[in-house]
C-alpha cells in the first residue's frame, strides 16, 4: 500500500535524506522517499502491517528531527 | 515569516544587542579587570559572553548533543558546536558568539528562501478548490469539493474556481485557465460543454453537471503529479545526497590530522593548531550543497509549471536538457490533426466554387473528417447546401459518394478507383501540394480534384529550429501516413528522419531502434519522444524522456508521459529544454563555488591565513550566495 503524509517542520535537507535512509531500512518498508521541498513522506508498505510500520517510521523521524511532526 | 522563524529572528537581534553591550562594558572595566588574576577575567569573560551565545546556540547545542546520543555524530550542528566551544577555551569569547549568532543568521536565511520558493511552487496548489457550491432548497451550501458525486449538479459563481470536472448544464462565461494551461487569453465557455476543474469562471453564473469524483478531475490528478514530483530524484542530487555521507566524517578526521599531527612534528604549540582545526571544521560544513542543489531543480520544476509544463521529476528535468534525439509523432504533434481543404483543381471549365459545391452537396450527409473539411470549406467561403436540390446520396465503400441531383444529374466524388470503375479518366492536371486527393466527375467527365491535409501547426517549424539550436542533433519524425505526405511535413519542417506508412504498433519498434542505435553510439544517451497520448502511451513510457502534448484532460496521456504539456504548442519543447538546460547550469555553478571557496578557505585556514571571520563567511556566505543563485530559476520567464 502506498500512502503520502505530510511532514511539519522538517528543517533541513539533509535530515530529510538521513530519514528516508531509516525508513527503507525499516522492516517491511518497500519504498519511501522524504521530500523535503514538498515536506512530504511517500511510503510504500506491507498492508498488513501499516499501522505498526508507522509507529516506528514515526520514532525514526522523531530521532533525526524531533521537532518534526508526521500529520497522520 | 512563520512564528519559528520570527522567534529567531528575535533571539539574534537580542543577542546583538547584548553582544553590543557587553564588549561595551568589558572596554569600560578595562583598567579595573587587569586588577583581578587572569584565570578570574576568563571565568566573567566566559560567563558574560555564554549569554547571547546561548540564546542563538542553545537549540544547536541541544540538537548535537541528541545527535550524539541517537549515534550521529557528524553534522552541521556538532561541526559549530566544536568550532565554538573551541573558540571559549581558546580565550575567543567575541568570535565564539558572533559565529554561533552568524551561522544563526544563516540559518534563518535559508530557511525563509527554501520557503518563499517552496510556496511559489505550491501555489499551483492555489489550483486546489476549497469547496463546491450545492443547491439545496434555493440556496447554495459550501461543501467539500471530496464529498460531491458524479451527476451533482454544482454552481460555480463569478470569480470562483471549478471545483471538479463537469460538462455545463446552464450559463455561458469566460473561464481562465492559465492555472492549468500557461495561457493568458480566457476561452469562451456554453452550454453543453465540457469544463475541467482548475480553470476559474471569470463572470457569470454556470451551472455545472460533474461527471468526475474529485479524486479523478483533472485538478486533483496535477496536484498528484507536483507533489509528487521531488520523489524522483536527479543523478546530481542522489550524489549530494551520498556526498555529504562520506564527506563529514572526512572532514573531521582531517582536522584531527591538522590539530595534531603538525604540533608533533613541528613542534608548534597546540592551541593554535586546534584553531586552525575548528576554523577549518566551519568552513567545511556542506549545507551550501545539499540545500541548494535540490533547491534549484525544485526552482527549475517550478519555472516549468509556470508556463503549463508538468514535469514529473527532477530526473526528467535532467534527461531533456541532456538529450540529443527527439523523435516526434506526426498527427496532433507537428500537425493539427485536423484536415483542412488545401487546393482545388478545376479542368478550367467550371469555377472552383462550383466544383466545391459538387463535393459539398455530395458529401452533405457524410462525418468523415474529408467530407466535414470539404463542407467547412464550402461554408467558409459563403456557400450554404441546399437539401432540396437533393434527390439521392449514395456511399460506395472506401471510393467514394454517388449524388444524383434533381433534374437527374449524377455526380461522382471519390478517388482514383471509383474513377476507373466509371470508367472516367482524371484530369491531367497533377496536384501541387501532398494530401489525400478527391477527385469531382460529373456525366463521365472529370472536372477536377481538391487536395486535402492535415495542416502544421504554426509553431512547429520554429520550434524545431530552436530545439536544433540548443542541441538537437537528430530529429525523427514517425507516422501513418503515405511517404509522399510524410515526405512533404518533413521537408518543410525540418526533420531529419522520417519513417512513413508505420501501422500504430509500429511506432514503438522504431522507437526502440532508435533507442538502440543511440546507446550504441553513446550509454548516457538520452532520447524524448513527444506524442498526443492518443495511441502513443507505450512509446511514452518507453522513451527516456516521454513528452505529451494537449494533454488536458487526457489522463491516459498524463500518466504515461515524464513531461505534459497543457497545451498542444509544440514551442514549449524548446521551453523546457532551456529550462532543463539552464536548471543544470546552475546546480554546476553552485557545485562548483561552493567547493571552489571551501577548498580554497580551508587552504587558508590550514595556513593561519584565514581567521574565524571568513570561515563563517565560508561557510553561511557560500551557502547564501548559492540559494540566491537557485531562486533565480523560479524568476524564469519565456
Amino acid at each position: 500500500m502506498k500512502k503520502r503524509f505530510d511532514l511539519i517542520d522538517l528543517d533541513c535537507a539533509n535530515c530529510a535524506a538521513k530519514m528516508e535512509e531509516a525508513i527503507k531500512k525499516l522492516e517491511g518498508v518497500e519504498e519511501a522517499t522524504v521530500s523535503f521541498m514538498a515536506q512530504k513522506l511517500t511510503i510504500e508498505a506491507d498492508e498488513e502491517k501499516f499501522d505498526k510500520i508507522m509507529k516506528q517510521v514515526v520514532k525514526a523521524i522523531k530521532k533525526v528531527e524531533p521537532d518534526c511532526e508526521v500529520v497522520l | 515569516m512563520n512564528k519559528k522563524q520570527k522567534r529567531t529572528l528575535r533571539n539574534i537581534i537580542i543577542s546583538i544587542i547584548l553582544m553590543v553591550i557587553i564588549s561595551i562594558i568589558f572596554k569600560v572595566i578595562e583598567g579595573p579587570l587587569e586588577e583581578l588574576p587572569g584565570y578570574a577575567v576568563r571565568l566573567i569573560k566566559t560567563a558574560a559572553y555564554l549569554v547571547p551565545y546561548l540564546i542563538v546556540g542553545l537549540k544547536v547545542l541541544k540538537k548535537a548533543g541528541r545527535n550524539i546520543l541517537n549515534g550521529r555524530v557528524f553534522d552541521e550542528n556538532f561541526l559549530m558546536t566544536l568550532a565554538t566551544i573551541g573558540a571559549f577555551a581558546l580565550g575567543e569569547y567575541t568570535e565564539a558568539a558572533a559565529v554561533m549568532i552568524f551561522y544563526q543568521i544563516g540559518e534563518l536565511f535559508e530557511n525563509i528562501a527554501v520557503n518563499k520558493s517552496r510556496t511559489a511552487i505550491t501555489s499551483l496548489v492555489k489550483l486546489r478548490p476549497d469547496y463546491a457550491n450545492i443547491e439545496k432548497d434555493g440556496e447554495l451550501e459550501k461543501v467539500d469539493p471530496e464529498e460531491v458525486k458524479v451527476d451533482d449538479v454544482i454552481v460555480v459563481l463569478a470569480g470562483e474556481k471549478i471545483p471538479l470536472d463537469g460538462v455545463i448544464i446552464e450559463g455561458e462565461s469566460f473561464v481562465n485557465t492559465s492555472a492549468l494551461t500557461g495561457e493568458s487569453v480566457p476561452r469562451r465557455v456554453t452550454e453543453g460543454e465540457e469544463i475541467l476543474s482548475g480553470c476559474i469562471n471569470e463572470q457569470g453564473r454556470l451551472r455545472i453537471k460533474v461527471t468526475k469524483e474529485f479524486g479523478e478531475s483533472t485538478v486533483a490528478k496535477i496536484l498528484d503529479m507536483v507533489e509528487n514530483a521531488s520523489t524522483r530524484k536527479s543523478r546530481q542530487e542522489s550524489f549530494i545526497t551520498r556526498f555529504a555521507k562520506f564527506y563529514t566524517p572526512f572532514v573531521v578526521f582531517a582536522a584531527v590530522i591538522v590539530a595534531f599531527l603538525p604540533p608533533l612534528i613541528l613542534g608548534q604549540s597546540f592551541t593554535m593548531w586546534i584553531g586552525r582545526a575548528l576554523i577549518f571544521l566551519v568552513i567545511s560544513c556542506p549545507c551550501a550543497l545539499v540545500i541548494s542543489v535540490p533547491l534549484s531543480f525544485f526552482g527549475g520544476i517550478g519555472a516549468a509549471s509556470n508556463h503549463g509544463i508538468l514535469v514529473k521529476g527532477s530526473n526528467y528535468l535532467e534527461a531533456i536538457a541532456k538529450a540529443d534525439t527527439i523523435v516526434f509523432d506526426k498527427t496532433g504533434t507537428l500537425t493539427k490533426g485536423v484536415f483542412a481543404v488545401n487546393e482545388i483543381v478545376t479542368d478550367d471549365e467550371i469555377s472552383e466554387d462550383e466544383l466545391l459545391s459538387l463535393a459539398a452537396y455530395a458529401e452533405s450527409y457524410s462525418n468523415h473528417p474529408i467530407g466535414i473539411s470539404i463542407k467547412e470549406e464550402f461554408e467558409k467561403r459563403g456557400g450554404v447546401i441546399d437539401n432540396e436540390k437533393i434527390k439521392n446520396s449514395n456511399e460506395i465503400a472506401g471510393k467514394g459518394i454517388e449524388l444524383t441531383l434533381i433534374g437527374g444529374n449524377i455526380v461522382y466524388v471519390g478517388n482514383k478507383k471509383l474513377l476507373s470503375d466509371m470508367g472516367v479518366k482524371p484530369v491531367e492536371k497533377k496536384p501541387n501540394s501532398y494530401g489525400t486527393v478527391v477527385y469531382v466527375a460529373k456525366k463521365e467527365k472529370c472536372l477536377g480534384f481538391i487536395t486535402i491535409s492535415d495542416t502544421v501547426k504554426e509553431d512547429a517549424k520554429a520550434a524545431i529550429e530552436r530545439l536544433k539550436s540548443q542541441g538537437i542533433t537528430n530529429a525523427v519524425m514517425l507516422t501513418g501516413d503515405r511517404k509522399e505526405t510524410a515526405d512533404a511535413v518533413s521537408g518543410e519542417l525540418g526533420i531529419d528522419t522520417v519513417y512513413s506508412e508505420l501501422l500504430p504498433a509500429d511506432k514503438l519498434t522504431k522507437l526502440e531502434a532508435i533507442m538502440k542505435e543511440e546507446k550504441d553510439k553513446d550509454k548516457e544517451a538520452k532520447v524524448i519522444f513527444v506524442g498526443d497520448g492518443i495511441n502513443d502511451a507505450p512509446s511514452l513510457i518507453r522513451a527516456d524522456v516521454g513528452v505529451a502534448m494537449g494533454a488536458l484532460g487526457q489522463d491516459a496521456a498524463i500518466e504515461a508521459a515524464d513531461i505534459v504539456l497543457m497545451d498542444d504548442n509544440p514551442k514549449k519543447i524548446a521551453t523546457v529544454n532551456t529550462i532543463g538546460k539552464k536548471t543544470l547550469r546552475i546546480v554546476l555553478e553552485n557545485i562548483v563555488f561552493a567547493l571552489g571557496v571551501k577548498l580554497i578557505a580551508m587552504v587558508l585556514g590550514v595556513l593561519g591565513i584565514a581567521g574565524m571571520w571568513f570561515a563563517v563567511f565560508a561557510d553561511v556566505g557560500v551557502s547564501v550566495i548559492a540559494i540566491l543563485n537557485s531562486m533565480r530559476m523560479l524568476r524564469f520567464r519565456e
